[in-house]
């Protein structure tokens, strides 16, 4: 009797459950295949992204890297995004100050890294994008970086038959529909798992002592001491927007304030992370500083006043941070160990080959 | 015995569940069926787009090449005082001067009743602009061709431009291309990790006596103007030559107390 009232309970529910899917249009976040986990450090703060919403597997994420390095992204077929986020300098346009775009066009700002994307909570240096789904629009229509319209280059995508990305959106969300969402949506598949977290900074974390060296072990204590109440945490920033002193007198860049409109923000940039800083050069938001001595060399000596100036560059009436020459070298030999050899060089995060981009 | 009437009930059961699940209940306002339509106008000229001539209040010449806005967040009020709220998922709408289709808003499924208020929203509402991208469809979705490259949105700033007045006028300074172009994008939604301005506007139409009535064979036609002249003289006159560029910044702030006066209902038709 109870035996009987399970089954077609259970009937009933399946009769129920399977109506219910079929009413349902697929939804394009379905994974048809494996899916692959993200790696989240332990000693990494919470994930901001929302990995519910678009889970990474393996098609997807294989399909977000044929279009991270796909030229067919901009409006004549040259620029992709792995033009000015080359993996070698950890995602960044190594020797370029200001990126380098379309019809050789400049643009207005360093190329900032892509890595560790599903921690940030806006992204750019003026943080106008606060969501990691809506980041390939921006550089996709700027002017002077790819030069293209979103529905111009769905079209193209549609069109493609080398490679067939309808064929690639199938297996990655099951259908061969490209849509906003299932674009945008493997491009994060592949950005969110650029994690970096190989560097001999990380061994030393995770408890090999004798990964870092006396040296560097001294910078890392100098760092604590004078840089990471910015640079804070083990993804070495706090995610704030401060003005950092730069001489802004030849600049228009207001920064931030670009995207607030508040006159606090003015001259305003987010602080980065200094993961793979030894790869990223030149420095800061317009690429001025071309050595890591360039740029403790600003903070020691050349930081300039201005109303928004960051209070922590002007505690006790002094400007900056006062560093010695040999804490100079001590911090930067520590700043190297944070250098992810294993991230530049995985073969999974490289150009697949189409040969299509500078 | 029991057991047959114990698997025939249970049999009922699952046909009932199965019908329950899968068909759901008709709508009886399926047909009730209220129309919006927008004409643009400048003051009370015709809008030509490019040809056309106008003059604000300070006396400059303008032509207009591009007008669009989104509408949203639609409600009705009944006689009785009761609102009803179009669905979110089904309200949001971008008027485009350069396609009459757009200007044609029908909303589907009201329940019936005699409508004495039509409220909406210029442009879209702070949630919608932070939302997944899954939840972005039609006119919201940036990827969508019929844009054709309007940039409704701002990519680089995260959000909708609600308004965009573009065209040309004598008393604007050249540009580098030596066009004498004015161009208002208007859009801030008031900002997701900091606060910036707000630029939604809610408009408020009363019907009155002409209230729209709605049931299974009423379907009837809001005519609603939108006046581009407004733009520039509303509460705030605005000249050109000395604005002929507004975007992101504090002075959209007066161009939206502006727009938020650019609509009137002018006949609600059977």
């Amino acid at each position: 009797m109870k035996k009987s009232f399970l089954i077609i309970g259970s009937m009933a529910l399946f009769g129920w459950a399977s109506c219910n899917r079929s009413s349902e249009t697929p939804t394009p976040t379905t994974p048809t295949t494996e899916t692959l986990e993200v790696p989240q450090p332990s000693y990494f703060p919470a994930m901001v992204y929302d990995l519910k919403s678009n889970p990474v597997t393996t098609d997807g994420f294989q399909l977000g890297r044929s279009l991270f390095y796909d030229g067919i992204l901009s409006r004549n077929g040259t620029i992709a995004c792995g033009t000015c986020h080359q993996q070698a300098a950890a995602f960044t346009h190594h020797g370029h100050d200001l990126s380098h775009g379309i019809d050789d066009k400049i643009g207005m700002r360093n190329a900032p890294a892509i890595q560790n994307m599903g921690w940030e909570k806006d992204f750019f240096w003026d943080g106008g994008v606060h969501q990691l789904d809506l980041v390939p629009i921006a550089p996709l229509e700027n002017p002077v970086e790819m030069d293209e319209k979103l529905p111009n280059v769905l079209q193209k995508l549609r069109d493609s038959k080398n490679p067939n990305y309808p064929e690639l959106f199938k297996k990655a969300f099951g259908t061969p529909e490209i849509t906003t969402e299932r674009f945008t949506k493997a491009l994060s598949q592949f950005m969110l798992f650029l994690v970096s977290n190989n560097s001999r900074y990380d061994l030393y974390l995770r408890g090999t002592t004798n990964a870092l060296t006396s040296t560097e072990k001294e910078g890392l204590a100098l760092f604590k001491q004078k840089c990471a109440s910015c640079h804070a945490g083990e993804l070495f920033t706090d995610h704030s927007f401060r003005n950092n002193g730069l001489d802004m007198t030849r600049s228009t860049d207001q920064g931030r304030f670009r995207i607030t409109q508040n006159p606090d923000d003015q001259y305003k940039f987010k602080v980065p992370s200094l993961r793979n800083v030894g790869y990223t050069a030149p420095y800061m938001h317009d690429g001025r500083f071309a050595t890591l001595d360039q740029v403790l060399d600003h903070y020691a000596k050349n930081v300039k006043q201005s109303p928004t100036l960051d209070p922590q560059l002007q505690q006790n009436s002094t400007l900056g941070i006062p560093l010695t020459d040999d804490e100079k070298n001590k911090i930067i030999a520590f700043l190297k160990t944070l250098s992810d050899e294993q991230f530049v060089k995985d073969w999974r995060f490289s150009d697949p080959g189409f040969g299509k981009a500078f | 015995m029991k057991n047959h009437l114990l698997w025939a009930s249970g049999f009922s059961l699952i046909i009932s569940l199965l019908i329950a699940s899968c068909k759901s209940d008709p709508d009886p306002n399926e047909n009730n069926i209220l129309t919006l339509s927008f004409s643009n106008q400048v003051g009370n000229q015709a809008l030509t787009l490019g040809s056309g001539n106008y003059k604000n209040a300070f006396g400059e010449n303008f032509t207009i090449t591009t007008f669009n806005y989104f509408i949203s967040n639609i409600s009705l009020k009944k006689s009785d005082g009761t609102l009803y709220t179009i669905p979110q998922d089904s309200s949001y709408f971008l008027v485009k001067e350069t396609n009459a289709a757009s200007k044609k808003v029908v909303l589907r499924g009201i329940p019936t009743g005699d409508y004495t208020e039509l409220k909406f929203m210029i442009g879209v509402d702070s949630l919608r602009n932070t939302m997944d991208i899954s939840r972005r469809k039609g006119v919201l979705d940036p990827g969508d061709a019929t844009h054709d490259g309007d940039g409704m949105y701002w990519s680089w700033n995260s959000g909708y431009i609600f308004m965009k007045l573009e065209g040309t006028s004598p008393q604007v300074p050249a540009d580098a291309a030596g066009n004498q172009k004015y161009r208002y994008h208007i859009g801030g939604f008031g900002g997701y990790n900091a606060k910036t301005f707000n630029n939604t506007r809610t408009v408020t139409l009363p019907l009155g006596s002409i209230a729209a009535k709605i049931g299974p064979n009423q379907q009837p036609t809001i005519e609603v103007i939108a006046d581009a002249a407004k733009v520039f003289d509303g509460t705030q006159k605005i000249s050109l030559a000395q604005y002929p560029t507004v975007m992101f910044a504090d002075f959209s702030t007066t161009v939206a107390n502006n727009y938020v006066s650019m609509f009137r209902v002018t006949s609600v038709k059977d």
